[in-house]
């Protein structure tokens, strides 16, 4: 009986041990980076943020402003949004801030809110800060106006 | 039962020879250890290592301190649990341990011994830390950030213009930093549906 028992767990011990490998052998990775080691790639940096605090001009008409101050810390949670604390047309002329435009103030249906849409409440989606990062890809864009 | 000691012995007062001067030196001695033993026992309730002994403050509010500038930042200089939330001037420092009983009873009642159960408390702490706060304006903040030696001309463009503004009305810290090193309770501010539960920032 106890044979038995050994002989099973043995074998199921060498079925797994041997799909275990087979499967190893066809994972193996085809890196899209080719044959180029790692070592010789670029280290990566530590960007900063744009902290020049005065407004950047946009490129094309429609652009959504991008933020000129670190965020670090920000919170936009389901508790608070705090970029509403400076940047709310309620706040914005106490705070200097550049208040939030018309358009954010409408519900889809075109009512009047007393403070932004939900669906404009995730801020990040659009507005982005700054980085002293290079592109990664060089671009031809030229602003529109 | 007075009687007349020569020499030396007569410059140490007829009390001392009463009590039996080795008591006397020996309680003096037991007087120095026990303050001594008291006041390390009680600045090792102090320390950041006591604070996150119970899960309580290390999965909610301690998690979220991490992420802030007080806990990691480029120089290393950190402001820790009590440096903010224990003030250093003796006798508040009393009241307030006094006060933290009630938290000891409620670590026994378990009332914030779940991440649900904290976060529906979150804007009941937040206030009564916030009051504190402001009671002493915000005297744990000044601790290490102390505006009358502000340099402005080192601030950027928006901190210039709120802190001038804001010190010239009597404003305090806390006033405006709410939320630096902890995440922020439900706040008002009138984006969708009333939220249940906030908390009052006034």
């Amino acid at each position: 009986m106890a044979l038995t028992r050994t002989c099973v767990l043995l074998a199921a011990a060498l079925a797994i041990a041997l799909t275990g490998g087979a499967l190893a052998q066809e994972q193996q990775p085809k890196p899209l980076r080719g044959a180029t080691p790692i070592p010789e790639t670029k280290p990566s940096e530590a960007f900063k943020y744009d902290r020049s605090d005065r407004p950047i001009p946009r490129n094309y008409p429609e652009h959504p402003p991008i933020i000129p101050h670190n965020i670090k810390g920000y919170q936009i949670t389901k508790n608070v949004n705090m970029c509403m604390s400076c940047h709310a047309k309620t706040r914005a002329p106490a705070t200097g801030a550049t208040p939030v435009g018309k358009s954010h103030y409408l519900d889809r249906d075109g009512n009047q809110l007393p403070n932004i849409s939900t669906r404009r409440y995730f801020c990040l989606q659009c507005h982005v800060p700054q980085f002293n990062a290079e592109p990664l890809v060089p671009s031809t864009f030229k602003p529109a106006t | 039962m007075f009687t007349e000691r020569t020499g030396w012995k007569r410059w140490i007062p007829a009390w001392v020879w009463r009590v039996g001067p080795w008591w006397v030196v020996g309680l003096f001695a037991a007087g120095i250890i026990f303050w001594g033993g008291f006041n390390w026992a009680f600045e090792l309730t102090n320390t950041e290592p006591f604070c996150i002994s119970c899960h309580e403050m290390r999965e909610n509010v301690f998690k979220e301190y991490r992420h802030t500038i007080h806990y990691t930042n480029r120089s290393g200089v950190r402001a820790t649990c009590p440096d903010c939330h224990v003030p250093k001037e003796w006798g508040p420092k009393i009241v307030r341990k006094i006060q933290a009983s009630n938290e000891l009873l409620h670590k026994a009642l378990g009332s914030i011994d779940t991440p649900e159960k904290f976060e529906a408390k979150r804007a009941r702490l937040a206030e009564h830390e916030w009051a504190r706060m402001k009671a002493n304006d915000s005297q744990e903040c000044r601790n290490c950030h102390n505006y009358q030696f502000m340099d402005f001309t080192e601030q950027g463009r928006r901190a210039v213009r709120t802190h001038s503004v804001a010190f010239s009305q009597g404003q305090t810290c806390i006033d405006c930093h709410k939320g630096i090193a902890h995440q922020l309770p439900p706040i008002e501010q009138e984006i969708g549906a009333p939220k249940p539960d906030v908390a009052k920032t006034k």
